[in-house]
Formats: structure tokens, sequence, C-alpha cells
């Protein structure tokens, strides 16, 4: 048996799914979109799945969840629907479920958070409801996990005995919408049954406009202008347009059943905290203090506290694997080559990129929690008007942010962008950011070419890359992403504790999506560039990387940097090798030049003409394709191979031109 | 007048919601139709967007998005909240 859950956003559908699963869910795609679709098995309840729909507030057409949530429903025909709703704030809640209703499907209505209506002292008379609602209702806690294993009871008898909802007709007999929607019925009902269509549905969708419905159901000429004039009727009783007069219907209805079965409580103790929280956090004088504040203490945690530690933790560890293995082949007496494909290939790439997952996951695990409290719709509200010039809205501020600390969580939190234009334009620009992988290559730069100037230099390099990704923003705004912007009309949801069962359940899967990725896409990298490193173009080994096909490969491609004032091979080597992750940049040189990687500042002025010539190569650095765990993000989420390598070509371009014009016209100054 | 015009902790109800297409059937959908009551919460730091209090739970929208949405005055401000300009009644456009 297969159930859909569906409801609004900041409903706590995520976390009744996880309560109904466990850890036991498959995250994949939805077909030829990037919305993420979770299935898993109902616990203990064998042959029973639940599909987690993307949270959505209506089932019109407009953005890919809803799109999503209505052909799944049409087309793939679950045996049951659980809509789970917020009791504390039931009345937009059941608006959905309306329309729910009208999709001819087994349904459950579960209402979530009944523990803060009763704190609250409200009350909703469940069996009233269900009657006047017609489909069986259940009072839950998703969170407690209250009240879930009978909404599973209730859910499994309605599927299995097929109990369709009672009625489907909620706007009150003879009124003008009345007459409508049956007109209309009435006109397509033989096309709806040969469709296959739930017949209430499609009148209320032709009602709304929706022509992708009037497709399916392949209306004729004269069909379309019977609709047409019955609508024309509608708006002219009603006085409100087609759209308005409908959405009254259904709030009429939904304002009657809230009156005859909820007590409301005079404010739920959650609204009031969250007032009283807002006066600091989205207050006009706190709520961008605060706001770096948060930000500032997430990075220092991340990379200073317990990211660092973990990483070094994680670090030490796979060094005394790589040496433990390392001694046991060479007892073994294994092949040379393939003792260095194994050390030096996969457990030296593979290990350096996996440093990075103590980072990833503490840096998700601060991004759950600001978005799971409620935290995330502040900031886009406080957010907005800035990013809104550059065809943004304020949901794309704190992925970009994280890019400082590292562009694969920024890449992956975009997700939460609800719109598909912004969403891809926010990983776009995500790259610009400077990570914090690259913080040792400018380190050894300062330190060679501006001693006691570092932060300065630093300083210059990131604000280099904030206005290329504003230059950008407005570029995409009026070329590829020139379609108008999804509304920011948005929910600011009460804040609540995090739960720690969802959070835990989110780290494991971005740190298991991570790991599947390392050990596929930076698997083969690290080998294609452990290849090339090691054996010359006849495929011997070298015992010198300057033989190489690495060393080759740099050497033809040096020539390009040439304009750039680091024609020398050795930089070109070492910025291919960047790809694996960015901190081998400094070590790749240090191996190509013969000395320590802690030494490497007093080599590196005698290699570069000028200290213009180093700048140019620490601006190319700094905008230059992102390494290979972010570029799989970005696949990842693109889902097109071919997007992914413009991108990276393009990304490429931006940081060869800006380094031409930062050498060149630096040159007519120096 | 329209509701981007309302000062914050004024209600006001609905009267009628202009503009058009996707962003007007998406106001609709999160229950901002005729005859519906709201309260101006609060401004954005920067001016805008703003929030309002609408069916019980909060709700934000640009002010070029509030401008669509004709509105009638019900409730000055509460005292505390500022209410200095005057309110201008009756210049609502479709």
């Amino acid at each position: 048996m297969k159930f859909a859950l569906t409801g609004n956003q900041n409903c706590g559908k995520t976390a009744l799914f996880n309560t109904l699963t466990g850890m036991r869910c498959h995250v994949g795609n939805f077909p030829g979109v990037t919305v993420e679709q979770k299935v898993g098995e109902i616990r203990g309840k064998s042959g029973c799945s639940v599909v987690d729909l993307p949270g959505i507030y209506s089932l019109r057409p407009y953005t890919q969840e809803e799109i999503v949530t209505r052909d799944y429903i049409l087309n793939e025909k679950p045996d049951g629907i659980i809509n789970i709703v917020d009791a504390t704030n039931i009345e937009r809640n059941l608006y959905l479920t309306m329309q729910l209703l009208e999709l001819d499907v087994p349904m459950v209505l579960a209402l979530n958070m009944m523990d803060e209506v009763r704190a609250g002292g409200g009350t909703i008379d469940v069996e009233k409801m269900s009657r006047e609602l017609g489909i069986p209702v259940v009072p839950i806690s998703a969170l407690k996990d209250e009240g879930v294993s009978e909404l599973i009871d209730r859910a499994i008898e309605v599927a299995k005995r097929h109990i369709l909802p009672v009625r489907a007709d909620f706007c009150a007999a003879d009124s003008p919408c009345h007459r409508c929607i049956h007109a209309v019925m009435h006109l397509v009902q033989d096309h709806a049954a040969e469709a296959g269509l739930p017949l209430r549905f499609c009148a209320s969708k032709l009602i709304e406009g929706d022509s992708d419905i009037a497709d399916r159901l392949g209306l004729d000429e004269n069909e379309r202008e019977l609709i047409e004039h019955c609508l024309v009727q509608l708006e002219a009783e009603s006085e409100l347009d087609r759209n308005a007069a409908l959405a009254d219907m259904r709030y009429s209805f939904i304002e009657s059943v809230v009156a005859a079965s909820v007590v409301k409580c005079s404010e739920s103790r959650e609204h009031r905290h969250s007032v009283a929280i807002d006066k600091i956090l989205t207050g006009k004088y706190t709520a961008i203090p605060v706001f770096l504040g948060i930000i500032l203490l997430i990075f220092w945690l991340t990379f200073n506290v317990i990211g660092a530690g973990l990483q070094q933790l994680l670090e030490l560890g796979i060094g005394r694997l790589t040496d433990i293995v390392d001694a046991a082949l060479t007892n073994f007496g294994l092949n040379p080559v393939v003792h260095s494909l194994i050390i030096d290939g996969i457990f030296n790439g593979v290990g350096s990129v996996l440093s990075f997952l103590p980072i990833i996951v503490t840096l998700f695990f601060f991004l759950s929690i600001l978005e799971d409290t409620g935290y995330m719709a502040r900031v886009a509200f406080v957010m907005d008007k800035p990013l809104r010039r550059l065809g943004l809205s304020g949901r794309s501020f704190v992925p970009m942010l994280i890019g400082f600390g590292c562009s694969v969580p920024a890449v992956m939190a975009a997700r939460t962008v609800s719109s598909d234009r912004d969403r891809k334009m926010t990983i776009l620009l995500v790259p610009f950011m400077s990570c914090s992988a690259k913080i040792p290559i400018y380190a050894v730069f300062t330190a060679a070419f501006f001693p006691g100037h570092g932060a300065l230099v630093m300083f210059a390099l990131y604000i280099t890359g904030i206005l290329l990704a504003i230059l950008s923003a407005l570029f995409l705004k009026r070329t590829s992403f020139r379609g108008k912007p999804v509304p920011f009309v948005m929910e600011l949801p009460n804040y609540r504790f995090p739960s720690p069962h969802s959070v835990a359940l989110l780290l494991w899967e971005k740190a298991r999506d991570f790991l599947e990725r390392a050990f596929s896409v930076i698997f083969i990298a690290t080998v294609v560039i452990w290849f090339l490193q090691s054996f010359d173009y006849r495929l011997n080994p070298v015992a010198d990387s300057t033989e190489s096909m690495l060393a080759a490969v740099g050497q033809a491609i040096s020539i390009l940097f040439k304009p750039l004032g680091f024609g020398d091979w050795r930089f070109s080597t070492a910025l291919i090798s960047g790809f694996i992750a960015k901190e081998q940049v400094v070590s790749t040189l240090a191996v190509l030049v013969g000395c320590d990687a802690s030494l490497l500042y007093t080599a590196l002025p005698a290699l570069f003409s000028s200290t213009l010539a180093a700048c140019s190569f620490l601006v190319f650095t700094l905008l230059y394709t992102p390494c290979v765990a972010a570029v799989a993000a970005i696949r990842r989420e693109f889902g097109s191979r071919l997007a992914t390598v413009g991108i990276v070509l393009t990304q490429c371009c931006v940081a060869w031109l800006v380094a031409f014009i930062v050498y060149t016209i630096g040159g007519l100054f120096v | 007048m329209t509701l981007n015009e309302l000062k914050i902790g004024q209600s006001a109800v609905i009267v009628a919601v202009g503009g058009e297409g996707t962003l007007r059937n998406r106001l609709i959908d999160m229950g901002l139709i005729p005859h519906t009551k709201l309260t101006l919460r609060k401004v954005a730091p920067m001016g805008d967007p703003i929030e309002i209090l609408i069916r019980g739970y909060e709700l934000t929208l640009r002010l070029e998005d509030a401008a669509n949405i004709t509105v009638e005055i019900t409730e000055e401000a509460a005292p505390a909240a500022r209410a200095d300009a005057p309110a201008k009644k009756g210049a609502g456009k479709r």
C-alpha cells in the first residue's frame, strides 16, 4: 500500500515522516526535477510505504513542488493521502485540504501540534470536524510521537476499504459558486471519466484557469467557450473574480468548520514567545547585528572548535590507516605501481577530500537548526531588500554566506530556496564566495609577497569575490535568468525547538550524500590525477614528478597563463591538482619546487616576475573552478552534466579574464 | 488605501486584491481575500518587506506586492506603535 504525505510548509511534515518511518528511508529526486523525494516503509507495517511530498500551500501548477505533488497524486494514484495540518494555524492549513478532498482518494487528516493547542487553552472537537470534512481526523503530535499509531491505523483502514471522502461539495447551496462549479462539472463529466481524472477537481481547476487540466481533458473550443460563459456569470453574480470567488468559497467553508469545532486559545504560547523573540531578532536596530553575531559564532564553532577538532582527528585517523596499509603493502611486496595507486592516489586524494566531512557536517548541523527553529525565514525577511536588486530573494542569503565556509554545504543548502530559478542562480553565485580551503594558499602568498599585510590582502580578495558575484548576478538577471522571480510571499512560522531526531537524520543523509560522492566522482578524479602525476606519456612510472604527464599537461596549458604573468608550468600544474581540493595547490607547489610546504614562501618570490604577477595568481585562484566535491554537488543540484561542465568552464574563463585585467591594468601603474 | 500604506499596529480589512498571475493567486491561496482582517505587525529593518498577521499567522510580503491590495482601516494603531502620519481614505485603486 502506498500513502502520500502532504501538507503546508512548516506544519511538521518532515517530523511526521521521520516518526512514521524511523531511520529507514530512500532519498531520491522526483523524475525530471530536482525536488527531493523521500520514500520509506511505515514502521511495523510491512508493505506500507509512504512518500513525503513537498510542502505546498495549494495545488496550482506554478512551482515545481506544486506540480510534483499534484502529478504524483493524479498519476501514481496512491492508496491513501495523509494530510498533515498545523492545528495552531488551522484556517490556512485546511485550504490545501479542501483541494485534496476533491481528488477522490481515501484520506485522513492529521491534526499536528495538538499539544500546543491544548497548552494554550484551546480545544478541537475532532468528531465534529471529522463529520464536517467527511474524513477521519486524528489529533497527533509528530514531535512527541503522540497519536501517530492511531493515525497509521486509520490511514490503513480507509485505504484498505477504499473509503473516499464523504463530501467534496463545500459551496453554499444555490450560491453563484455552487451553480458555476456544477455547470462546469456537468460540461466536462465525460471528458474527466475518459481521462481518468477526478471530476470535482477538474471543475475547480478549470475555474482557476488551469490550462494544464483543460489540455488533459482535451476540451474543444466550443466547450472552453461554454465554461468561460459560466465563469463570466459567476463573476457578475458574486462580484468577485473567478479566483477570488473560489478561494472565498473555500475559506468561508473553513471558517464555518472552524467556528463549529475549534475553540481557539486567545493566542498560543508559542506565538506569544515568537513575537517576543522577534522583537530582537527582526528588530529595527538589533536584527542585523544579531544575525552577524550568529553567523560569526557558527563559523567560529565550525572552524575553530568542533569541525577543526574533528577534522584533525579524522586526518590523524586517515594518516594512521595510511601508514598501516602502507607498511602492510610493503611487507606484502605489492607491485610498486599498484602500491603507489593505493597510497599516493586513493588514500592521499580521497583522504584529503574526506577530511572536509567534519566541516561539512558541522556546518549542516547549524544550518538545519537555523532552518528548523524558523530563524532562516527571519533572515530571509531581514535580508530580502538588498538581494532583490540582484534578482534574488532573502532566501538565498544564508546559502551564499555558507559559501565562505565551504562550497559543498552551501550548494546543498540552496535546496531551501523555494523557486527553481532562484535556487540555480544561488548555486551559480556560491563559488564566488572564497571558501576556507583557499586560506592556506592566500597565507603562503601573503607571507611571501605582502608580509604583515595579510589581513588587507585577504579582505581585498574576499571583496573581489563578492563584487564579481554581484556583477554576475546582475548579468544573469538580464540574460539566462530573465524570468520573473517567484513572488516572495512567505510565512514566518513560530519559533520551535528543532527535533533532535530530524536533525540527526538530516545530518546522516547529508553525510551519506557526501560520502557517496567521495567514493564515486571524487574517487575517479583522484585516480586520474594520480595517474597523470605518476606516469610519463610512454606510461612508464616516473621517479620525479616533473617528468610526469601532469607536468606535461601543466606545461602545455602554461601558455594560457603567460598573459596573466605566471607562465611557469609549476603553477598550472598546481592549479590542476587544486581541482581535487584547494589546499593541494600549496602542497603540489611545494613538491614541484622541491621544498617543504612550510618554507614555500621563501621560494615563491623567485618564481614570479613581479608582485603583480602574484596578485594575478591569487585572483585566478580565488575565482577558478570550485573543487571536485563542490562540482559534484553542483551537478547533483542541476541534474545535468552539460550544465555542470559549462559552469566549470565559465568559472575558469571569468577567473582568467579578471586575472588578466588585474595584471594588465596593474601593469600600467607599477 | 493600499496595504503598503498601513502603519505598524494598524488593522484593516481587505477590500480588493489586485495584480495578476502567479503573485495574485499566491496571495489568494495564502488567505488574502476580500473581507479578511489583517494587522500590520512589522517592517523589516531596511524598510521592506512587511510582516502582517492574518488568519492567525504571520505572513511577509514585499511593499510593491502589498501595493496591489486595497484595504480599509478598521482600527487605529495601538498607542505603543507610531501613528504620526494621517491615514488617507478612499484612494484605493483596483
